[in-house]
């Protein structure tokens, strides 16, 4: 059985219908990039499946647990599925250490020196081990996001839903975060991520969904999907983007 | 005629000034507790508690501190319930300082980024969990200033009660008065103390201010 079934979701807001139908299954260890325009509803799926977003028809299912509107289906399933954001989210009033141990202790009630210990572990996992004293507005951006992967990687998750966690960074810092989701990706962690970050689509992920209009417009492994796109939408989003 | 030395004038002002005092802090502190409990109701979940903090707000900062002084001194006094002027001037600044901080505070946690809410929560935590440990600690910080600032308002509001015969600094200043027949001096005087009360106040709000922003300057 997959990890993450996404069956018939629909989703809207107001009278704008963002997804329309949406099916989609990941399975474990597998890394899927969702890509398309803006509007196209890929970061709505994204929040569905972590349950920020409560959907209209249509089921998720992560794991055998179901998103339901109410605060202890809510909290099953985000204990299998971390997520990243754009804009980090980081703590500001905890320093890098703290904000890594925080729902440990707080969800897990793990006792503080044993999540201090995974605090240290998960850190140095991002190379920043010795930033555990930092405070997030000490870090920069790149450093910040790493820490918010440790964060999630902190409650072991079964799965990490990545929001186009590069968008917000500086070009240089772009790479370090990278760098730590493709380790992640070699790991064997189930990733969903939105990108813009064609290339990195290309070399790292499994498959790619091509969303459109509220429905995924094209599936299917990176070569086939940026090679051989084949309905016009896709080959018209491609041509816009400069790096494949 | 009896005659009054400026220390006569001074030290029944002074004396006075105490129940300012006394009155400023029963309101704040009650002010605030009471208002701690609003803005629970305020920021929740329940919608009838949502809306009967609104009305209660809407009610006491749309009226008069004056009126709500008068309503709970001779109101109450007619359902036979003899109201002591203290008793009524303390429970109206009370509910009226609770009406404003309830508002500024609620501010304050609206303040706080959508993103640390979702942040919260995709890490699992519930409702309760995420205002101990994420929001309310980042809304303090901002509400500490504005907090420390409203507080002259209540020592300036406390003026208001020495028209229902509660003797304040106010009402000693009247009472001096009818006395010496030295009004300029003696509301000089009075405004002097009030001054004293309040400077201190607004310049720690500013203090406060500044300084909690240095902590968090790029947030």
């Amino acid at each position: 059985m997959s990890l993450i079934a996404i069956t018939e979701v629909k989703k809207r807001f107001g009278d704008v219908e963002v997804l329309k139908g949406i099916n989609l299954d990941v399975e474990r260890g597998e890394v899927v990039a969702i890509i398309g325009k803006s509007g196209s509803g890929k970061s709505t799926l994204l929040r569905c499946v972590n349950g920020l977003e409560m959907i209209d028809d249509g089921s998720i299912m992560v794991a055998g647990a179901q998103l339901i509107d109410d605060e202890l289906h809510l909290k099953a399933l985000r204990l299998k599925v971390g997520m990243i954001f754009q804009q980090f989210n980081l703590f500001p009033h905890l320093s890098a250490g703290r904000n890594v141990m925080l729902s440990q202790m707080v969800v897990k009630k793990t006792p503080a020196r044993e999540a201090e210990a995974m605090a240290r572990r998960m850190l140095e996992r991002v190379g920043l081990g010795h930033k555990f004293d930092a405070y997030p507005d000490q870090l920069s951006g790149g450093q910040q996001q790493r820490v918010a992967i440790a964060r999630a990687l902190s409650m072991q998750p079964m799965a990490l839903l990545c929001d186009e966690i590069t968008s917000a960074l500086d070009p240089e810092l772009v790479n370090e975060v990278l760098a730590v989701v493709k380790e992640l990706a070699a790991d064997g962690m189930t990733l969903m991520m939105v990108t813009h970050e064609m290339r990195f689509a290309r070399e790292v992920c499994d498959r790619v969904v091509f969303m459109h209009q509220g429905r995924v417009h094209e599936i299917g492994p990176p070569e086939e999907v940026f090679g051989n796109p084949r309905t016009p939408e896709l080959r018209q989003f491609l041509g816009a983007q400069l790096v494949v | 005629m009896m005659t009054f030395t400026l220390w006569d004038i001074l030290r029944n002002l002074l004396l006075a000034a105490r129940w300012t005092v006394v009155l400023s802090l029963v309101s704040f502190i009650g002010g605030g507790l009471l208002g701690m409990a609003l803005l629970y109701l305020r920021i929740g979940k329940a919608r009838a508690g949502r809306m009967f903090v609104q009305g209660y707000v809407e009610l006491f900062q749309g009226t008069p501190l004056l009126m709500q002084l008068f309503l709970a001194f001779f109101g109450l006094g007619l359902f036979g319930i003899d109201v002591p002027a203290w008793l009524a001037a303390g429970l109206a600044l009370i509910l009226w300082t609770a009406a404003f901080l309830v508002e500024i505070w609620r501010g304050c946690v609206e303040s706080v980024a959508r993103g640390q809410w979702e942040a919260s929560a995709s890490l699992g935590m519930g409702y309760v969990q995420q205002m101990r440990y994420v929001i309310l600690p980042q809304a303090v910080r901002v509400a500490v200033p504005p907090t420390v600032g409203f507080s002259v308002q209540v020592v300036k509001g406390t003026a208001l009660t020495s028209i229902i015969g509660f003797v304040e600094l106010s009402k000693a200043g009247t009472v001096v008065t009818n006395a010496t027949f030295e009004p300029f001096t003696v509301y000089g005087l009075v405004a002097l103390i009030y001054f004293a009360l309040c400077w201190p106040l607004s310049k720690s709000s500013q203090i406060l201010e500044r300084k909690l922003n240095v902590a968090h300057r790029n947030h």
